[in-house]
């Protein structure tokens, strides 16, 4: 029987590399998308603006006050209605890429905040101008404490992707959800799942650990 | 546009919303306890000095952190009746929030003990304490201290993943919001609300770590040792 299994497995091959092909893509495109976002939101989070702070701080506190698949519902079944129609893989980039920015957002400007206020005066001083500071200054520095946080927001979002399945989309999970409608065995179909996944997040999870031990080397500090 | 929001069947479906919202505070509440646990186990195996068990914690740690929620859950939903054991979808939510919020909570245990300075330890084992003496007088009571925040920020983060629990027809919030999109077609209706009440448990999960963190004298967040 289990041989019958392995068999009615192995033919599910195609749908699986789809589904993992998806899972990638759909992480990949949030992720960089995401990124871009949550350094310009982190940036003017910290910018000096107390107004576009503010609205910035209370929008990343919505999207960490809910859950997720909330989110995937709101955009997919809402936005139609403000006339804005949205395929399943659309309103699934927005919703990881909304998710992403915010989450990194907070990474980007405890990462800004962390730079010793004597640098930006020294910069200031230097006459170097507002881009130059935060070009050639601030974020320099501030990538030791925002980088392996951010590698570790990489991992979180295919993760999260994985519940996009929800409305619909193909992904590596939705595709362990069919085939276990037809070879009825749940422990083996999402242990096989569950290798895709581990095969894409666990080299993250040890560059993250890798950069955490780096960037804590060089700057000495005593981790909380 | 959302012009006619229906304010009315939110009040008409309010009692199912209050079920779902006293489901989701349980079934959370729940599986905390069972990560507690699981996760104190697990971080006492992987400070061991032995690999025998340090190895199987980190493997399952590892395991949990590289894989979605979601897959654990269908994982647990769709295998465990195939070992023989078939229980409600709810316990089945429940054992599988606690499986994986423990391997969390046993890092943020791990760092706990880990941040304690080894001169602490030192001077332990020169006064002559034991081993269960040093963890009991010296450890711990530092390392709880610690530990409470980022564990409150666990609990926050396992309310939310307890949506997922609806997938697997759990009547918990999202459930709630769920029927009242589906039973009248109006998921703006149902889905604001719930999100209100998600945001609701948040702010207070949020303002008890707030208050913790002030209480046990953490507020500026980095010591300087």
């Amino acid at each position: 029987m289990i041989w019958q299994q392995l068999h009615s497995l192995a033919g599910s091959y195609p749908l699986a590399l789809r589904g993992l092909g998806m899972t990638v893509v759909l992480s990949l495109i949030s992720l960089v998308l995401g990124t871009l976002f949550g350094f310009g939101l982190g940036i003017l989070r910290t910018g000096g603006n107390q107004l576009i702070g503010n609205v910035i701080g209370a929008w990343v506190d919505l999207i960490r006050g809910t859950p997720f698949l909330v989110q995937i519902f709101l955009i997919f079944f809402i936005l139609p209605e403000f006339g804005i129609e949205l395929d399943a893989f659309t309103a699934g980039v927005i919703a990881l890429t909304n998710l992403a920015a915010c989450f990194i957002c907070e990474i980007v400007a405890a990462g800004i905040r962390s730079v010793p206020t004597g640098q930006v005066e020294a910069a200031l001083a230097s006459g170097l101008s507002r881009w130059q500071r935060l070009r050639q200054v601030v974020l320099p520095q501030a990538m030791r404490i925002v980088l392996p946080p951010l590698v570790g927001q990489y991992v979180l979002l295919i993760k999260d992707s994985s519940v996009v399945s929800a409305i619909g989309l193909t992904d590596l999970t939705r595709v362990g959800w069919l085939v276990v409608q037809r070879v009825p065995n749940g422990l083996l179909v999402f242990f096989l799942v569950g290798v895709g996944y581990f095969m894409v997040c666990y080299p993250l999870i040890m560059l993250a650990r890798r950069l955490e031990r780096r960037m804590g080397a060089v700057h000495g500090e005593v981790q909380l | 546009m959302l012009e006619n929001f229906s304010f009315r069947t939110i009040v008409e479906y309010l009692p199912l919303f209050g079920q779902g919202l006293i489901t989701t505070v349980w079934l959370s509440a729940l599986s905390f306890a069972g990560a507690l646990a699981i996760g104190i186990v697990l971080a006492a195996m992987n400070l061991q000095r032995g690999w025998l068990f340090r190895v199987p914690a980190k493997a399952y740690i590892d395991a949990v952190r590289a894989t979605p929620l979601l897959a654990q859950l269908y994982f647990l939903y769709f295998g465990l009746p195939r070992l023989g054991l078939v229980l409600p979808e709810l316990v089945v939510g429940i054992i599988a929030l606690s499986l994986n919020s423990g391997a969390y909570v046993a890092e943020i245990i791990r760092a706990g003990i880990l941040s304690i300075p080894r001169g602490q330890v030192e001077a332990g084992v020169s006064s002559g304490m034991t081993y269960v003496q040093r963890m009991r007088f010296v450890i711990l009571p530092q390392a709880f201290k610690v530990t409470i925040p980022p564990l409150l920020g666990q609990a926050i983060v396992l309310v939310k993943d307890s949506a997922l629990l609806s997938l697997i027809s759990v009547s918990e919030l999202t459930r709630a919001g769920q029927l009242l999109a589906s039973d009248r077609f109006m998921p703006a209706e149902g889905f604001l609300t719930i999100a209100a009440f998600y945001l609701l448990l948040y702010y207070c999960l949020k303002g008890l770590a707030a208050l913790s963190s002030r209480w046990l004298g953490l507020q500026p967040a980095r010591s300087s040792t």
